[in-house]
């Protein structure tokens, strides 16, 4: 199965692109946490070892031909759903959620995973649909029962932004595959009722909290209305060039929430200004439009649609925590893949690059 | 390779031509917006970065009341100060302990804990050092503001227990809320270092009570000194709790019981409104919302009366005689026994070859159901006991909602126990026993009940078989006291069982208290007709000699009451744990607070008018020329 001819055809662009936002992440999170009390090893360095190790998964990975991701596809969504299910009952509680699962040596967040498999899970299933004309109404009910099921789960952890995220990658990926119009149009309009249902049922206070300190910061200038005004005035003030590496007041004085984690970009869009901004936001589009890119170049449909699910995951990950620190969208938990500190996130953010470059080095095979 | 979906691919591709671009159009719009804060408004945000020596002040919100049915305030809040330091603008934080410990005279090691422990939050956020300083040492700060950079003394409302009356139990305390409450469902609003209601109704009624924290953004200068007020968000006052429980009642019960332990509960026979709600001794709410000393600590749970304990609510007891009623109910509703069918007690009863003891060892001779209730015959409801069986005597205690928590609204409350040949078979495994029917008869054995059934019991057999849920809380108002909820009487059962029967258990608690011979007479009053029964609940089977005198194992005694008798308004229970007869310790206290509730519901000039009372046993009639001039009334009695 392994064949090192492959290696020949190793996507560089793509691994390039991740070893930079990373490298660029490390650098970012050693000024983060410089006034942190830290006990233990420091979080640049941790956020290293997280790098290597999720860079030796995403090797594994795409050594593997990624049909084989087909043939397995049901057992694990239907594998990931139990665990979701086992969170719910003897899960691990931090921050009033509960979302870990503990199996003895290690931590495990199901609904992490269920972001990779979900998007294999649409690949499989559309993989075998004929969908000429694009989907009709009735073709998408099967499809959303898949996604239902674990959102719902997800949600009731409660992980909003989790379950945001996976819910817009299996979107996209449907989109990818087609819809008629009168599809949309009977979504949109059947949209609107279940918000209003999802709003006055499943929503805790928190989270509807954070959505109208969103809509109005003023509201609670405690809550999270006030991260929202501190992390503007950290990236405004930043201005063209920034304020400088370790200098940003905002971040050195901890103004900043999460300042090494969710709130990373915007310290370093306080230190590094406009001009660093752009080149990571370019950085960031290369790597979007690259995986676009490999899913085009891709020869069969599974691929093409897996490829496009790990592009979608990355890509509102990145919007989502961008649009959040700029104050465009709520403070919802969402980390920057490759930048924002964090064992799980780099490693899920890895699975799919590993999944992006077995599909990429496989693309002469066909 | 695959032949198959040809035409869906080829779409698939050019929809990736299509993404980019939106992908593209995303990422600008992002860019554009980064444009407009870091380019554009560049000046506002260095502006407000480098003034962010922007600060948030947290105003406490101040929490709702407690108050009594009248509206008398039973808990309130009084302003109170703490020494707290933002570490952000301090300069050199060892000389600024020595000048605090020495200026204000606090414990300087103590101050540096505080301060350590205080670590880890934002810079500009103020920890406390020391809190309920007082107004000369907040004099002290004020006059040195200069000298003493990021010092500031914060002001926020803590609780004072106003009304001279305790109900420590009932009312509950408040503290610092835990690392683990933080993290619990329903405290997702909720900040280190807020106040939460730990027990009682300050628990139970949280979120009425605690209203929500405000904070002022202010702009200061280096020294942090404020310069401006950037924003202010007001805190909302927590809406006030107003209970069901007579000040008065509840003053003169935790009165009446002196330095005995205890509880009482009193009910409103035809609401089931909690009247009083007593579990003596009580403790001292206020020392629980800061650091509570040590010895005080030692001294509560040394205490052989258990302070700590609330009594009312988890206190079970066996009735004792007091469960008779219920023995004597199932009687006549099983036709096991009528008005005037007598047993001949001979001061013991014979079952098998156990013998089992009246109370009484010369025997009551011929004592039929009013007397076996006024001199509370054991033989009488050995015998009864013999022909009902376990179960029945259950089923009938089942109707009066018996061996389950009636739902008062408080955390922890207790069950009791009504024992049943199947629960027997199912706890230890063991068929029930005949003989082990004669004790539950009698109130002993596996009874158990709290003091809230027992006066849900006795409200119950006064109004005739309704039973309601016991309820502690009358109504929420807001800070102005605008009426938000009211809560209304729940009937959570009726028993079923005719009122004729209850009649003939009623005119034998009516002769417990008002006919020679009967055992509740301390419980009478002059102007009002009372009812009830007596209870000694026996704490060990057989005392020797040795033991009988050891506090912990005297026996508990019991009193149940209602009154007035013909019209009934109020139930009582009152148990006396050690207080050996119920009678003698129980009945008195029970007395004390029926007088202080008539006294409290009828202004003194209108005491007069008792024409209805016309037909006063012996002792009310010998009372009546002396009540009849129209101002000495109340006092001509002692």
């Amino acid at each position: 199965m392994i064949d090192r001819r492959l290696f020949v055809n190793i996507d560089w662009m793509l691994l390039g692109l991740v070893v930079a936002v990373s490298l660029l992440g490390i650098l970012n999170i050693y000024s983060a946490t410089t006034p942190y009390k830290i006990t233990g090893a420091p979080y640049y360095l941790k956020q290293f070892y997280w790098m290597t190790f999720g860079m030796f998964i995403a090797l594994l990975i795409c050594s593997f031909d990624y049909h084989l991701l087909e043939d397995f596809s049901y057992w694990l969504y239907g594998f990931l759903v139990i665990l979701l299910l086992a969170v719910l009952v003897v899960g691990r509680s931090s921050m009033g959620a509960t979302r870990w699962l503990h199996l003895g040596f290690i931590n495990i967040q199901p609904s992490e995973l269920m972001k990779i498999v979900i998007i294999i899970t649409f690949a499989h299933f559309f993989n075998n649909f004929h969908a000429q004309g694009g989907l009709a109404v009735r073709d998408v009910f099967l499809p959303l029962g898949i996604l239902i099921l674990p959102a719902v789960l997800i949600m009731k952890q409660p992980d909003l932004g989790t379950a945001t995220l996976v819910i817009l990658i299996a979107v996209s990926m449907t989109f990818y595959v087609g819809l008629r119009w009168s599809t949309i149009v009977t979504f949109v309009l059947v949209a609107i009722p279940m918000a209003w249902l999802g709003w006055s049922h499943f929503l805790r206070p928190y989270q509807k909290n954070r959505i109208l300190d969103f809509i109005n910061p003023e509201r609670s200038r405690l809550g999270s209305g006030y991260h929202i005004i501190q992390s503007k005035i950290a990236v405004g003030s930043g201005g063209l060039t920034g304020k400088g590496f370790i200098k940003g007041t905002q971040s050195q004085l901890r103004f900043l929430p999460e300042q090494h984690t969710d709130f990373a970009f915007s310290v370093f869009a306080e230190e590094w200004g406009f001009i660093g901004c752009l080149v990571l936001i370019i950085l960031y589009l290369s790597l979007v439009l690259w995986g676009l890119n490999i899913a085009r170049r891709c020869n069969d449909r599974f691929g093409c649609l897996l490829a496009m699910g790990v592009t979608a995951m990355l890509f509102w990950h990145i919007v989502i925590n961008m649009g959040m620190v700029i104050g465009m969208f709520p403070v919802v938990g969402v980390p920057m893949p490759f930048f924002s500190y964090g064992g799980t996130s780099m490693i899920t953010s890895m699975v799919g690059i590993g999944i992006l470059q077995s599909i990429s080095m496989r693309r002469f095979m066909f | 390779m695959q032949q198959r979906f040809v035409r869906e691919i080829m779409e698939m591709k050019h929809r990736t031509l299509l993404l980019s671009f939106v992908v593209g159009a995303i990422f600008f719009v992002l860019m554009l917006r980064l444009w407009h804060l870091q380019i554009l408004s560049v000046d506002d945000y260095r502006n407000m970065s480098e003034n962010n020596r922007l600060r948030f002040v947290p105003i406490a919100s101040s929490r709702g009341a407690i108050m009594d049915r009248n509206g008398s305030v039973l808990v309130s809040n009084r302003p109170s100060f703490s020494l707290a330091v933002v570490p952000q603008e301090v300069m050199d934080k060892e000389s600024l302990l020595d000048q605090l410990a020495e200026l204000l005279g606090l414990d300087r090691s103590e101050l540096a804990g505080r301060w350590e422990k205080g670590k880890g939050r934002a810079k500009y956020y103020p920890i406390v050092l020391a809190s309920n300083i007082n107004r000369d040492q907040v004099d002290i700060i004020e006059e040195n503001r200069l000298r003493l950079p990021g010092v500031e003394v914060e002001m926020k409302p803590v609780r004072e227990y106003s009304s001279g009356i305790l109900a420590a139990h009932l009312l509950g305390y408040i503290s610092e809320i835990s690392e683990d409450e933080l993290n619990r469902q329903g405290y997702e609003d909720y900040n280190p270092g807020d106040y939460i209601g730990k027990n009682g109704i300050e628990r139970a009624w949280e979120q009425e009570l605690h209203g929500s924290d405000g904070g002022r953004q202010l702009e200061v200068d280096a020294r942090g000194r404020v310069l401006r007020t950037i924003s202010e968000s007001y805190p909302t006052v927590g809406n006030s709790v107003v209970l069901t429980i007579d000040a008065a009642l509840q003053k003169s019960a935790e009165r009446a019981f002196g330095e005995q332990a205890g509880a009482a509960v009193a009910m409103d026979v035809n609401s089931g409104e909690i009247l009083a709600f007593v579990s003596n001794p009580g403790f001292d709410p206020a020392l629980f919302s800061g650091k509570l000393p040590a010895d005080k600590w030692k001294e509560y749970l040394e205490d052989k009366r258990h302070p700590l304990e609330n009594k009312a609510l988890t206190g079970q007891y066996p009735p004792g005689s007091t469960f008779k009623i219920i023995t004597a109910l199932s009687g006549l509703e099983n036709s096991k026994i009528t008005e005037s069918s007598t047993v001949n007690c001979q001061g013991s009863y014979d079952l098998g070859t156990s013998t089992f003891k009246c109370w009484n060892k010369h025997g009551h001779g011929t004592t039929n159901l009013k007397k076996s209730l006024r001199e509370s015959c054991d033989v009488y409801y050995y015998q009864l006991g013999e022909h009902l069986g376990v179960d029945l005597i259950a089923a009938t205690a089942a109707k009066f909602k018996l061996g389950a928590p009636l739902g008062i609204g408080l955390k922890n409350e207790k069950a009791g126990l009504v024992p049943t040949a199947a629960w027997k078979q199912n706890k230890y495994g063991k068929r029930w026993f005949h003989g082990e029917t004669l004790p539950v008869a009698i109130g002993q054995g596996y009874v158990l009940m709290t003091p809230i059934q027992m006066a849900s019991m006795i409200a119950t057999v006064a109004n005739e078989g309704t039973v309601y849920r016991p309820y502690l809380v009358k109504r929420i108002v807001d800070s102005d006291g605008k009426p938000l909820k009211e809560f209304k009487p729940e009937i959570i059962g009726t028993t079923g069982i005719s009122a004729d029967k209850f009649r003939l258990v009623k005119q034998g608690l009516y002769a417990v208290v008002n006919d020679p011979g009967g055992t509740g007479a301390a419980a009478r009053l002059w102007d009002f007709k009372v009812a009830g029964k007596t209870g000694t609940s026996q704490v060990v089977k057989m005392r020797d000699s040795k033991q009988s005198n050891a506090y912990q194992f005297r026996d508990h005694a019991l009193f149940v009451a209602f009154a007035p008798f013909d019209k009934p308004e109020i139930a009582v229970a009152v148990v006396i744990e050690h207080g050996e007869h119920g009678g003698a310790a129980a009945a008195p206290i029970a007395g004390r607070m029926l007088r202080a509730w008539f006294d409290s519901k009828k202004p003194p000039q209108k005491a007069t008018p008792r024409n209805k009372d016309d037909e006063n046993v012996d002792d009310g009639e010998k009372a009546e020329p002396a009540a009849k001039e129209p101002e000495p009334g109340n006092e001509a009695r002692p």
